[in-house]
C-alpha cells in the first residue's frame, strides 16, 4: 500500500481482523453442524459394522429368504436350546400387514379431512379443527399402544365373536387401526399445505368458466396436488413402517407368516426390542441380528423418505 | 337505453352520454361492493354495450377490478365481500335467487391478469368447459371446439402440432391466448380481461390487442386495464374511476380528446395516478 498519496475517501482498513472474525464464525458453524452429521456417521457404521458380524454367522439369503423366525440360541453350550433361525420374511410381512392396515384406514380420512380442511372449512372451523388434528401427532405412541392394547383390542375381539370371528387379542388389525389413527394428522397436514399451495389463480381460473366447487376440486386441484400428496403418503408409509410402541404392545412377539389380520402378527421393530432389553451376549447371533434388522429397516425408510422428498420438491419447483 | 345518468360523489356533473350506439347488454344500477367494512365501490351506474370493448380505467385501489369482478359474480367466493344494489345481464338480475352462478359464468367468463392455464394438456385446458358443462357430448365434437377456440384465440398455428403437451409449457403470451381460448370455448357473451397484458412483452401484448378487435365481433369485452394507451387503441367504451366512484363513462375518443372532468382530465396527461 502506498502512502505517499493522500486520499481524500478512506478505505484503508484491517482486513485482517475482519477475516480472522469471520473464520472463527464459520469455523464454530462448522462444529456445531458437524455433532449431528458426525453422530449419524457413527450411528450409521456401528450399524453397518454389527451386521456384517452378524452376516459371518448368520448367511445373508437365509436371513432374507428364511420363512422361520426364532432367535434363542443356546447361552451355554451345556444348555439344550434352539439352534435359532433367522430368517425375516415372517417380521417383513408383519410389518407391511400392519403398515398397509394403518395406511388403509389413514389414507382416505387424512385426504378427505386435508380437503374439507383447505377447500371447505371457513377460518374459524379450520381454526379450530387444525390444532386438534395436529395435537393427535403429540400424543406419545406408548399412549397409543396403551390405548391399542387395552380399548381397541379388547374391543375388535369381542366385536369378532359376536359375528363368529376369531380375532386373537393380540392383532394386526388392532395395531394397524391405531397406528392408521396415529398418523391420519401427518397425512393431513401434510396434504392440507399441498393443497393451500396450488395456487388461487387456478382456483380462480376454473371457477371463472362456471366449475363448481367440487368440480374444481376434482379436477384441478387434486390433480395439481397428486404429487405432493404421494409424498406425503410415502413419508407416512415410512413412519408406519418404523413405528414400534404400539405395535409392541398391541401386535404381540408371534412371528407368525400370515396376511390374516386377525391373527398376532411381529415387526422388525418390536423384534429389535425384544431382542436387545434385558442382560444379552453381545457376541450372540442373537444380539447381532438385531442390528442387521435395525440395518434393512434404516435402508428401507431411507429410500422411501428419498422418494418422498423428491416428489415433494418436484411439486414446489412447479409453482415457484 | 341511450341516455345514461352518471352521478359522481359530487353530485353535480350528470350528463347523458347520447352519442353510445349499439345495445346495452348489462346495465349496473346503484351498485355497492364492501370487503368487511370496507367499501370499495360507490353507487356505481354503468351500461356495457353489445360488441364493443368497454376500458376500466383508473388508479390502482379505484374499485375497477372490483366492479369487473361483479359481473360474473367471482366476488362470491371472497367470503368477507358484500355486493349490494342491481346488475342486469340480458334484463336479468344477476343476483335474483333462480339464477345459477355456473350458467352465469358460463355466459360471462373471464381473462386473468396473469396467465393461469391448469397444469394439463393444451387440449384438456380448452376442453375443460365444454366437458364440465357438458357441452360436447361426442369426442369429434369436442375436438371441433377445440380447434375453433384455439383458431379464434390466434393460437392454432402454433399449437395445433402440440395439442398434448402442457399448456404451461407455452410462452408467457401464449398462455394468455390459451386462457382467451379457454374462456370461448363455452361460447360466453360476455368476456371480462382484468389487465390480461400486464404480465406480457410488447410484442404478446400487440397481438392479444389485434385478437381483443376480432373477438369484438362475437363478443361484448370488458377490460381493465392500466394502459392508457392501450384503452386507446382497443376499447370503443371507457370509463375512468377514481377512489371506488366512476367518474366518467363515455366513447372512448371523447374522455380521451375533451375529458369533462377534472380529475379524467388529470389521470390521462398523468398528473394523477
Amino acid at each position: 500500500m502506498s502512502q505517499d498519496e493522500t486520499h481524500t475517501i478512506d478505505i484503508i482498513g484491517k482486513p485482517s481482523r475482519h477475516k480472522i472474525q469471520e473464520k472463527i464464525v464459520t469455523y464454530f458453524m462448522l462444529l456445531c453442524s458437524s455433532v449431528a452429521i458426525l453422530t449419524t456417521i457413527g450411528i450409521l457404521a456401528s450399524l453397518t459394522f454389527e451386521t456384517f458380524a452378524f452376516f459371518q454367522k448368520v448367511s445373508f439369503l437365509d436371513f432374507l429368504f428364511g420363512l422361520e423366525w426364532s432367535p434363542q440360541t443356546a447361552l451355554r453350550s451345556d444348555q439344550v436350546g434352539s439352534s435359532g433361525s433367522f430368517g425375516a420374511v415372517p417380521l417383513i410381512t408383519g410389518t407391511l400387514l400392519i403398515s398397509a392396515i394403518a395406511m388403509f384406514f389413514a389414507t382416505p380420512l387424512g385426504l378427505l379431512s386435508a380437503i374439507y380442511l383447505a377447500e371447505y372449512a371457513s377460518k374459524n372451523v379450520r381454526a379450530v379443527v387444525k390444532p386438534l388434528l395436529e395435537l393427535l401427532a403429540g400424543i406419545p405412541t406408548v399412549v397409543y399402544g396403551f390405548f391399542a392394547a387395552l380399548i381397541i383390542a379388547p374391543f375388535l375381539r369381542g366385536g369378532g365373536e359376536n359375528v363368529g370371528l376369531v380375532i386373537s387379542s393380540e392383532s394386526a388389525l388392532a395395531a394397524g387401526l391405531t397406528m392408521g389413527v396415529m398418523i391420519i394428522p401427518l397425512i393431513s397436514s401434510l396434504s392440507d399445505d399441498v393443497i393451500n399451495a396450488v395456487p388461487q389463480s387456478l382456483r380462480d381460473a376454473s371457477y371463472g368458466l362456471g366449475a363448481t366447487q367440487t368440480e374444481t376440486i376434482k379436477e384441478v386441484i387434486l390433480p395439481a396436488a397428486i404429487p405432493g400428496i404421494a409424498g406425503s403418503l410415502l413419508l407416512a408409509t415410512s413412519r408406519a413402517i418404523g413405528e414400534t410402541m404400539i405395535v409392541v404392545m398391541a401386535a404381540g412377539l408371534a412371528a407368525n407368516l400370515t396376511a390374516n389380520p386377525f391373527e398376532a402378527v411381529t415387526t422388525v421393530t418390536v423384534q429389535i426390542v425384544t431382542l436387545l432389553t434385558g442382560d444379552q451376549e453381545f457376541e450372540s447371533a442373537k444380539t447381532l441380528s438385531a442390528f442387521a434388522l435395525g440395518f434393512f429397516l434404516f435402508i428401507i425408510t431411507l429410500c422411501l423418505n428419498i422418494v418422498a422428498l423428491k416428489i415433494v420438491d418436484h411439486y414446489k419447483e412447479q409453482y415457484d | 337505453m341511450n341516455s345514461v345518468v352518471m352521478p359522481n360523489e359530487l353530485g353535480t356533473t350528470d350528463y347523458q352520454t347520447e352519442l353510445i350506439a349499439g345495445k346495452s347488454i348489462i346495465q349496473a344500477r346503484d351498485v355497492d361492493v364492501f370487503y368487511g367494512d370496507k367499501q370499495a365501490l360507490f353507487g356505481m351506474e354503468l351500461d356495457i354495450y353489445e360488441n364493443s370493448v368497454t376500458s376500466l380505467i383508473g388508479p390502482s385501489g379505484c374499485g375497477k377490478s372490483t366492479l369487473l369482478r361483479c359481473f360474473n359474480r367471482m366476488n362470491d367466493v371472497i367470503s368477507t365481500c358484500r355486493v349490494t344494489g342491481s346488475i342486469e345481464l340480458d334484463s336479468q338480475d344477476i343476483h335474483a335467487p333462480e339464477v345459477d352462478v355456473v350458467a352465469l359464468r358460463q355466459k360471462v367468463g373471464m381473462v386473468f391478469q396473469k396467465p393461469n392455464p391448469f397444469p394439463k394438456s393444451i387440449y384438456d385446458n380448452i376442453a375443460y368447459g365444454p366437458r364440465i358443462h357438458n357441452m360436447t357430448p361426442s369426442k369429434v365434437e369436442l375436438d371441433e371446439v377445440v380447434e375453433k377456440s384455439l383458431k379464434r384465440a390466434g393460437l392454432w398455428e402454433e399449437a395445433k402440432d402440440r395439442l398434448d403437451k402442457p399448456g404451461t409449457g407455452l410462452s408467457g403470451g401464449q398462455q394468455q391466448r390459451l386462457c382467451i381460448a379457454r374462456a370461448i370455448a363455452v361460447e360466453p357473451k360476455v368476456i371480462l380481461m382484468d389487465e390480461p397484458c400486464s404480465a406480457l412483452d410488447p410484442i404478446a401484448t400487440a397481438k392479444i390487442e389485434e385478437l381483443i378487435d376480432e373477438l369484438r365481433q362475437r363478443f361484448t369485452i370488458i377490460i381493465v386495464t392500466h394502459s392508457m394507451q392501450q384503452a386507446a387503441r382497443i376499447s370503443q367504451h371507457t370509463a375512468f374511476f377514481h377512489m371506488g366512484y366512476l367518474v366518467e363513462f363515455g366513447e372512448t375518443g371523447d374522455i380521451f380528446s375533451a375529458p369533462k372532468d377534472e380529475r379524467t382530465q388529470n389521470y390521462i396527461t398523468g398528473r394523477i395516478g
